[in-house]
């Protein structure tokens, strides 16, 4: 299948609010600012048969319902994109249900954006790319910043025509690529790999994360070898991410990591290490990046894996 | 109908309401108590640190528990009185404050103490949030308990 970003008369879905920036990108493509989704909004192109999908991915559930961007829909990662059961994500017909319900079709542009500097709309952006959904791009800011500037939010939940568009295909989830899990963590110790926790977790003082008890683990620590570098360091006070340079002089310059070498990135249980792995694919066009979404609460649970103590070096 | 969990009659009224409803009604109705959280008291504006954080919760929430003088010989009869300061960019944790502000607020020191662990999980909210997210109020409530035992002591 041909990427999207390389067709032509693709002009009206491009921002080039992102595209003319200074910041240089890999793959600009994959920001949109709030001024161009607010251009969308304003040209009736949210929800329309041959427009744009924005979904609103939170932490809190029910932050949505307070208002959103006028004709988002609410994707919960808990709820929508988790396996009821199992610690693992949905299945390819349970997504399709799921996309499908919101009128997205497999080449559809999507737009997520969400609460808490966007941590899960891009760990729903990753989701959607295990399954191979080509067009789907995070609005830089979030939510923080469309409600910073004042912009329009509304109560209103449109109803979506779901016949406007082809139901969403049964694709199989393709997590290789992008995803690993504790057995390829430990295949690839001596590796890249960045710790995106606070340095408190990394240097295995804290067991868990400020004020979020409930993710705990029996031992603290990072998986040996491991660069801390706290997500937050990729973003700016508004929830923006960093320009190109500054993102290269932390991750390459001061951390060594190289674009060519294969990188795991891991946290908690994966929503701020979705963030860093947006940083290094899509701002920083790195090569082969792999989120570890078991993440501390599975490597400081398990029985005898490698456990490294104290700060970073 | 018979529950295996005993609930003080207010907390089961609002167990009741909530199981009547189909999930995303679950949360209208969650939004609505967390609408109708009542503002802090004079008291407390602008003095979050006399409060008490509930870190379980994933957003900033403080609550406070007062327990009144009287009746002195009588401890497990004074009642209880609770009062949260949560933003309003955490509606989920608000409605949560708000259920137990509503079902908690005005009982007896013994009727708090005697409400069981499990009840943040009786009012049918494990599908509408995920259970996940339902540990928030479970430790508001253990501090809730906490509190209005050390605070009925003297």
């Amino acid at each position: 299948m041909t990427s999207r970003f390389s067709l032509g008369g693709m002009a009206e879905l491009t921002d080039p609010t992102t595209h003319s920036s200074p910041e240089g990108y890999a793959h600009p493509e994959r920001l949109v600012s709030t001024e161009w989704l607010a251009s969308q909004v304003e040209a009736g192109r949210v929800g329309a048969p041959d427009g744009i999908v924005v979904l609103e991915s939170d932490e809190d559930v029910l932050l949505y319902d307070t208002g959103h961007i006028p004709g988002a829909l609410k994707l919960d990662w808990h709820q929508d994109l988790n396996d009821a059961v199992v610690r693992d994500y949905v299945d390819a017909e349970q997504f399709a249900a799921v996309m499908t319900a919101r009128g997205v079709a497999r080449d559809t542009t999507v737009v997520i954006y969400g609460d808490k500097n966007n941590w899960w709309a891009a760990y729903a952006l990753w989701v959607m790319s295990l399954f191979g959904h080509e067009d789907v791009r995070l609005l830089d800011g979030g939510r923080g910043k469309w409600v910073a500037e004042g912009r329009e939010l509304t109560k209103e939940v449109p109803s979506v025509d779901t016949s406007a568009r082809a139901p969403y295909p049964v694709v199989e989830r393709a997590d290789a690529p992008i995803r690993a899990f504790q057995e390829d963590v430990l295949a690839h110790l001596g590796g890249a790999l960045v710790d995106v926790r606070s340095p408190g977790e990394f240097s295995g003082e804290l067991l868990h994360m400020p004020d979020y008890p409930q993710e705990g683990a029996m031992r603290g620590g990072h998986i040996p070898g491991a660069r801390s570098v706290p997500w937050a360091r990729a973003a700016n006070d508004d929830g923006t991410f960093r320009s190109r340079a500054e993102l290269e002089a932390i991750y390459l310059t001061e951390q060594g990591l190289s674009p060519s070498d294969p990188t795991i990135a891991y946290c908690r249980i994966g929503e701020r290490s979705s963030h860093t792995w947006f940083v290094l694919t899509h701002l920083l066009g790195f090569d082969d990046v792999r989120n570890y979404d078991g993440s501390w609460t599975e490597w400081g649970n398990s029985v005898r894996v490698p456990v490294e103590q104290g700060a970073a070096k | 109908m018979t529950h295996t969990v005993d609930l003080p009659a207010t907390l089961r009224e609002i167990a009741d309401d909530f199981a009547e409803l189909t999930a995303p009604e679950r949360l209208q109705l969650l939004l609505e108590f967390s609408e109708g959280l009542p503002e802090l008291p004079e008291r407390y504006a602008g003095s979050l640190d006399t409060m008490e954080q509930v870190h379980e919760c994933q957003s900033p929430i403080f609550l406070a528990v007062e327990v009144a003088d009287e009746p002195a010989d009588e401890p497990g009869r004074r009642p209880v009185h609770l009062y949260f300061s949560a933003p309003p960019e955490a509606p989920t944790t608000r409605g949560f404050a708000g259920i137990l502000r509503e079902g908690l607020d005005g009982l007896t020191v013994d009727e708090v103490l005697a409400v069981p662990e499990a009840a943040p999980y009786q009012f049918s909210l494990g599908e509408a949030v995920s259970p996940l997210r339902l540990r928030g109020m479970v430790g508001m409530l253990s501090r809730i308990k906490r509190q209005t035992a050390l605070k009925s002591q003297s």
